[in-house]
Parts: structure tokens; C-alpha cells; sequence
């Protein structure tokens, strides 16, 4: 974990205000934010680790727990909402036995989010899968898309 | 028969913005670049073809849109999968005849006709991973003109003239932004470009970025021109990775091509931007937050004045502005400030971008001059709402902003009469409702999020959007209490009043507006009832008997087992097992289930 750290921090030292950055490269590299990790770079830099969890926990990217392999989020930004994005998300709690929106499903392939508008409002409701965004979707689609997608093991388009 | 081929010139546009790539736009180049390759084998064809991406054209409804350009001659085709590419190839391509019904139809012009393009005119024709495209169109010969023989001042009067307003969502007079920072002392001044488009239903600063990245970098090159700054920041959502990677891209080719770094363009002027990504806050589209968190601090607003112009990033002069705030900036310098101010009202100049989303028949992204008539651009631009249902209000502005109802279609679009209707231009959503939309509802969903969006600082935003959702989700689960109404309205009137940043302020205006005019919506909803069917605690569901065919589909469809009946008779809901999730309703053919 060191060396990756080391990597991480060599590619932000020279800035201020680098903190944001430092979190982001090890949120790409982990998945999630390692208690370790801020430790790591809280005595590195010499910044409190109160100060990293401020910032970890006050932006809505920031993870400190591991999520799943697959990340399945379901817009519900204004135009979304208005066209069945809750929907979705009931529909997705109920397939994948989850009680809420951010839960993993227990062996940690899926994790389900709701995000706040990813801008694809004329396509709306969308689904993003593993970052590939599909349009006009419905409770029905998404469930298919899901059904599809554990039978295969692998994620390849609608 | 077989097209003249030789020294035949075939241009291939494919959108990949954001609608097109979802529609599958790369899969539609990949099938373009094959099969032409497996064609041109067999068939004698003299012809050069390249392929273009180009960002969003506006019309996302009609994804994947693919331009053929032959010779002088552009025709456009709508909805193109990848399996389409090979009848195009054969019949247009290698033969010269278009597919006729295939091509865009009369919606498509309609679409365009009241438009007036000059931010998208250049989105979605040129190539924006090329900077040549965009010098070929005269990019980038603003920034050469101001540094040949214009002055700073002459810059910050020239963009006073034109009149341009901040496109971000208060309207503030950008000439009079730069004026300030310019007269302010200071060794170092920045330049930031708010990419952080945050508003939920708008979208216009990602397709600008995505379609024009350069003239977002040139704009932002003539304000550190005139205000004297040589560093730019552009601060953007992580939630955009596509814009980012374009960004980069734009920002490296127009380093090679001496337009960033020392010296631009052989003169005494320097300037370079750099790129922070957001971490998901959407307090940070606020100035003093957005600052804080390039600092690399808990994006927390902090009270003005002193403004950013004074004492901004890293306590220096700051200029902040938004991303099509500066795009503008490159055409009003290229074509002068009169043509623009020849566009638009008296107050409001030149032309807005909207994302026109929700019910709308044709959803998208579309410019039009300021002032025209809400109702143009729903109807004549927008074609109507889906299915022929009845238009209820369009919301604009996003959480911050209110809903405009069907007797205010009148209203033009400028900044002093949204204000005077009681919502705001914002940055540009606008989210068509009709008449199945429920109105208390989309006021809870938009106070849900700026309650979680809420930073936290200062008490009338924290603990009073709070109070107001608690207020909005006891009435939508039908237990409302009387005087609730007056509480949301004395209670929004102070969060408008007492709170710290534009979050707060503006927190309670889709409270307020729907108060004033959908009052009725509200009582119907404390009497019991919602009037759109939405509200999950108010509404029953039933099968009703003249309709159901017994085709079991509502009962396969229902996931708590609510729905008993035989194959061929009567279904019925047991309303003690039904969870109301509406599956029954969406499923069935035959209308038989019934919500109320």
C-alpha cells in the first residue's frame, strides 16, 4: 500500500490546495477511501486527519467503506423524477434485496446509487451501468438489464 | 445506377454528445468505418470519406443523428442504429441516393426554425477534438484581435456595451465584473470558469464544453486579458468525466498551437488554466463554496462582501464566471458588441441556452433570443407535450428557480419577467409538467435535495429547509394539518430572507410559487387527495370490471401478491397487501386498473 501512496501523493505534491486531489487518486485507486490511507498522508503532509474527514464526508464522492464490483446508479435529477426515475429505484431495491439507495448487495457485486442529474435530461429517465448511460428507461428495462447482466456475469450493453 | 465518383468529398457526422453517445454514437462510427471498408472491396468507389464526431446538436430526441455531406450537400439522418450504416453506405454513399425515409422530417425543422444558434451554431458542425476545426470557423481570432490593437479597457467597454448578463443564474452584468476586478490592486489575479453545473434538469455548460471546449478557453483568455490576469482555473463536475477528458485535450492542443502558455499568439500576454474537479457538493456552484474548494476545503460559502473580485481564490482579485457566460465572450469580441446588443430585449441581451426536458414532445437542448414568449418555445419549438396531455406549469431554474402555469405561457423569457412571475432564468432548465404530474410533489423532491445540499453553516438554510420538507412530506402522505400552507409560506418567506448564500435564498422559491398558483393543489392534498395521482399514501388501487380481460398480466407484474384472480375472469387488488407501486397500472393493456 505504501509504494501506492507514495505514487499517488508524488503526482499532487507540488500544489496547494491539493487535498481534493489526493482523495480523488485514492478513491480511483482503491474504490473506496482506506482509514489507512488518510492516516498515510495525514502524518506524510502533516495535516490533520480531522481535516481530510471533513472533506471526505462533506462531498457526496467520497466513499470510506468498499463498494461493490458493479455500480448500477439510477438519475433522479428534475427531469428524471418527472418520468419514472423513482420507479426505478423501488423496482432496483426490491431485485437486488436492498433496503435503500447506497446499499452493496451482500456478495458485493452490486452497489446501487441515486444520483442528482448526470445532464442527459432529454433522454431522461436514465440508468448508468458501470458508467455507460442508457436512455429512455423504465422500472420493466432496468430490472431485464439487471436479470441480464447477473446471469452473464459481465456487463455488455442493453 | 451508379454516382459519378471520382473526386466525390464524403463527410460523415456522427453526435456523440451526450444524447448521441447514450443512442449508441460510437457503435454508429464503428459500423460506418466497417462497413464502407468491406463495401469499397467489391464496389469500384473513387470517393474520400472522413468521419467526424461533433458534439451535441440540440435535437436529442431523434439520437443518433448522422450527417452525410456530399460535395456541397448535407443531408441528415435521424435515429440511426449501427445496422443502419450499411444501407446508408450502399444506397447514399456508393450510389448517390439518399434514403429518403430515413432523413429528418418536418418536426426536425420546426425544432430549428425559431431558434437562433450562436453559442450551438459551432456545437455540433465542427470536430472538438480538433483545434483546426474550430480556427477554421474563426476560433480563436478574438484573442488575436484584443492583443493586436485593442486595450484592456477597450475589452471591458466593448463587453459593457454588448450588455451580456451572467448566464450562471443571478444576471450580473459581466463588463461591470471585469471592470471591478480590473481597478482592484493585486500582484496575481485568477480567472475562474464555474463548470459545476449543478441544477438538476439543466445541462447546456456540459454540451458547450463537450461540443466547443475552445471557446470556453478563448473567453477565458480575453477576460485575463482584460482584467490582468495570467492563470486560469476551470472548476468541474467529476460527474462530467467526458467533458474533462475534451477539456484536457482542448487545453494541451491549444498549448501546442502557442494559444496557452508564454507569449500567445508572438505577444506580451500570458496565460495558462489549469483543471480541478469537483467532489459532488452542489453548494460548490456558489462562488465563496466553489473557491473554498479548489483550496482543497469543505466547500462551505462564506458571507459577501468582501466579493471574489476583491478578495477571492487564495485571497486574490477573482473573476468567476460561468462556462456559457464565456463562450459568449469569443463571439461579441469577433462580431462586436452592437450585433449584439442588437439581439435580445433591452435588458436582457443576446441569446439564452435552455435545456427543454420533462413532457415536452421534443426534448433537447435549444438557443433562442431573450425575450421570446414561453409558449414559442414550448409549442412551436418544443412541439407540445407527449401524448396530447395538458400542459400544467413548466419549471425553470431548478431547485432555486419556481413554476411558471399555463395562463403565464405569455410570459417572455428574460430576466425581469421570470422575476416578476416569481422564478428565475437560472442557468437554464426547463422541466415541462402536465397534467399527471403532481405539484406538491415536485416541490418535496426539489426540497429534498437542497435540504441535503445544504452545507450546513448557517441555521435559516440548515434547520429551515428541513422544517419546510417536514412540513411538504406530512401533507404528501396525507397528513397535513390546517394552517400548513401558511406555515410554508412564513416560514419560506424567512429562509429567503435570513439565510447566507444563494442556496438558502433561493431554497424556498419552488415552495412559494407553487403556493401562489397551485393553492388548490395544496388543499385538495390536506383534504385527502392528490389531484394528479402521484402521492403513493393517498391513492388506491383497483381493477375495474368492464375493462379486465383476466390476462394475469397485472398479477405476474405485482411483486407483493396482491392481485388474486383466475385466468379469463375478473383480477382483484387486496388494498390490505398492496404496496402501491404501480406496476399493475403500468402493465396493463387494457386500462382496467384504476388510481385515484
Amino acid at each position: 500500500m505504501e509504494k501506492t501512496l507514495e505514487k499517488i501523493l508524488k503526482e499532487h505534491e507540488e500544489k496547494e490546495g491539493n487535498l481534493i486531489s489526493i482523495l480523488q487518486g485514492i478513491q480511483d485507486t482503491y474504490g473506496y477511501i482506506p482509514h489507512e490511507a488518510v492516516h498515510w498522508f495525514s502524518k506524510r503532509l502533516n495535516i490533520p486527519a480531522s481535516r481530510f474527514f471533513g472533506v471526505i464526508t462533506f462531498y457526496s464522492q467520497f466513499h470510506l467503506n468498499p463498494r461493490g464490483k458493479n455500480i448500477i446508479s439510477v438519475c433522479c435529477g428534475t427531469a428524471c423524477h418527472v418520468k419514472g426515475g423513482s420507479k426505478i429505484v423501488e423496482r432496483l431495491q426490491r431485485d437486488l434485496n436492498l433496503n435503500s439507495a447506497g446499499e452493496t448487495t451482500k456478495d458485493g457485486e452490486i452497489t446501487l446509487e441515486v444520483v442528482r442529474c448526470v445532464g442527459a435530461c432529454s433522454i431522461a429517465p436514465v440508468v448508468i451501468v458501470n458508467n455507460r448511460v442508457h436512455p429512455d428507461m423504465t422500472a420493466e428495462d432496468t430490472s431485464k438489464l439487471i436479470k441480464k447482466f447477473k446471469k452473464e456475469k459481465s456487463y455488455a450493453g442493453r | 445506377m451508379q454516382a459519378d465518383n471520382s473526386n466525390r468529398k464524403i463527410t460523415v457526422r456522427v453526435c456523440i454528445g451526450t444524447g448521441g453517445l447514450a443512442a449508441g454514437g460510437k457503435e454508429v462510427i464503428q459500423a460506418f468505418k466497417k462497413k464502407i471498408s468491406d463495401m469499397c472491396i467489391d464496389v469500384d468507389v473513387d470517393f474520400t470519406c472522413h468521419y467526424q464526431k461533433v458534439g451535441c446538436r440540440g435535437f436529442c430526441a431523434r439520437d443518433v443523428l448522422v450527417d452525410v455531406v456530399d460535395g456541397g450537400k448535407s443531408v441528415t439522418y435521424q435515429c440511426i442504429k449501427p445496422e443502419m450504416a450499411e444501407r446508408i453506405v450502399a444506397e447514399h454513399l456508393i450510389k448517390g441516393n439518399p434514403i429518403t425515409e430515413w432523413l429528418i422530417d418536418d418536426t426536425y425543422y420546426a425544432f430549428h426554425e425559431k431558434q437562433k444558434k450562436i453559442l450551438l451554431a459551432d456545437c455540433g458542425t465542427i470536430d472538438p477534438e480538433d483545434i483546426q476545426a474550430y480556427i477554421n470557423v474563426g476560433g480563436y481570432s478574438g484573442i488575436r484581435k484584443i492583443l493586436s490593437k485593442m486595450s484592456p479597457d477597450d475589452v471591458i467597454s466593448e463587453i459593457k456595451t454588448s450588455g451580456l448578463r451572467g448566464r450562471g443564474g443571478a444576471g450580473f452584468p459581466t463588463g461591470l465584473k471585469w471592470e471591478t476586478c480590473r481597478r482592484t490592486q493585486g500582484d496575481i489575479k485568477y480567472i475562474i470558469c464555474n463548470a459545476d453545473e449543478g441544477d438538476p434538469g439543466a445541462f447546456m455548460d456540459r454540451s458547450i464544453i463537450e461540443g466547443n471546449p475552445h471557446s470556453v478557453i478563448e473567453g477565458m483568455m480575453i477576460a485575463g486579458y482584460a482584467v490582468g490576469s495570467n492563470h486560469g482555473y476551470i472548476y468541474i463536475r467529476a460527474e462530467y468525466p467526458f467533458a474533462v477528458e475534451r477539456l484536457r485535450l482542448a487545453i494541451q492542443q491549444a498549448h501546442e498551437q502557442g494559444y496557452l502558455g508564454k507569449n500567445i499568439a508572438g505577444n506580451n500576454f500570458d496565460f495558462d488554466i489549469k483543471i480541478k474537479l469537483g467532489a459532488g457538493a452542489f453548494v460548490c456552484g456558489e462562488e465563496t463554496a466553489l473557491i473554498a474548494s479548489i483550496e482543497g476545503q469543505r466547500g462551505m460559502p462564506r458571507a459577501k462582501p468582501p466579493f471574489p473580485v476583491h478578495k477571492g481564490l487564495w485571497g486574490k482579485p477573482t473573476v468567476i464566471n460561468n462556462v456559457e457566460t464565456l463562450s459568449n465572450i469569443p463571439y461579441i469580441i469577433r462580431n462586436g458588441a452592437q450585433w449584439y446588443a442588437s439581439i435580445g430585449t433591452e435588458k436582457s441581451k443576446g441569446t439564452k441556452v435552455f435545456a427543454l426536458t420533462g413532457k415536452v414532445k421534443n426534448t433537447g437542448l435549444i438557443e433562442v433570443p431573450m425575450g421570446m414568449r414561453l409558449g414559442e418555445i414550448i409549442y412551436d419549438i418544443g412541439g407540445g407535450i407527449i401524448g396530447d396531455k395538458k400542459f400544467k406549469a413548466v419549471q425553470t431554474g431548478g431547485p432555486s428557480g419556481g413554476c411558471i402555469p399555463a395562463e403565464l405561457l405569455d410570459t417572455a423569457v428574460d430576466f425581469e419577467s421570470f422575476a416578476k412571475v416569481g422564478s428565475i432564468i437560472g442557468s437554464g432548465g426547463m422541466v415541462v409538467l402536465d397534467e399527471t404530474d403532481c405539484m406538491v410533489n415536485i416541490t418535496k423532491f426539489f426540497l429534498e435535495f437542497t435540504q441535503a445540499e445544504s452545507c450546513g453553516k448557517c441555521v435559516p438554510c440548515r434547520i429551515g429547509t428541513k422544517r419546510l420538507l417536514e412540513i411538504l412530506e406530512r401533507i404528501t402522505k396525507g397528513m397535513g394539518r390546517e394552517g400548513d400552507i401558511e406555515l410554508l409560506e412564513k416560514l419560506g418567506r424567512d429562509v429567503r430572507m435570513t439565510s447566507l448564500c444563494g442556496l438558502g435564498q433561493t431554497a424556498p422559491n419552488p415552495i412559494l410559487s407553487t403556493i401562489k398558483y397551485f393553492r388548490d393543489e395544496y388543499e385538495a392534498h390536506l383534504k385527502g387527495k392528490c389531484p394528479a395521482a402521484v402521492c403513493k399514501e393517498l391513492l388506491t388501487y383497483s381493477i375495474l370490471e368492464e375493462f379486465c380481460k383476466g390476462c394475469g398480466a397485472c398479477l405476474r407484474a405485482c411483486p407483493a401478491g396482491a392481485i388474486t384472480g383466475e385466468k379469463k375472469k375478473l383480477h382483484k387488488i387486496d388494498p390490505a397487501v398492496c404496496i402501491k407501486c404501480g406496476a399493475c397500472f403500468d402493465v396493463c393493456k387494457f386500462k382496467a386498473v384504476k388510481k385515484e
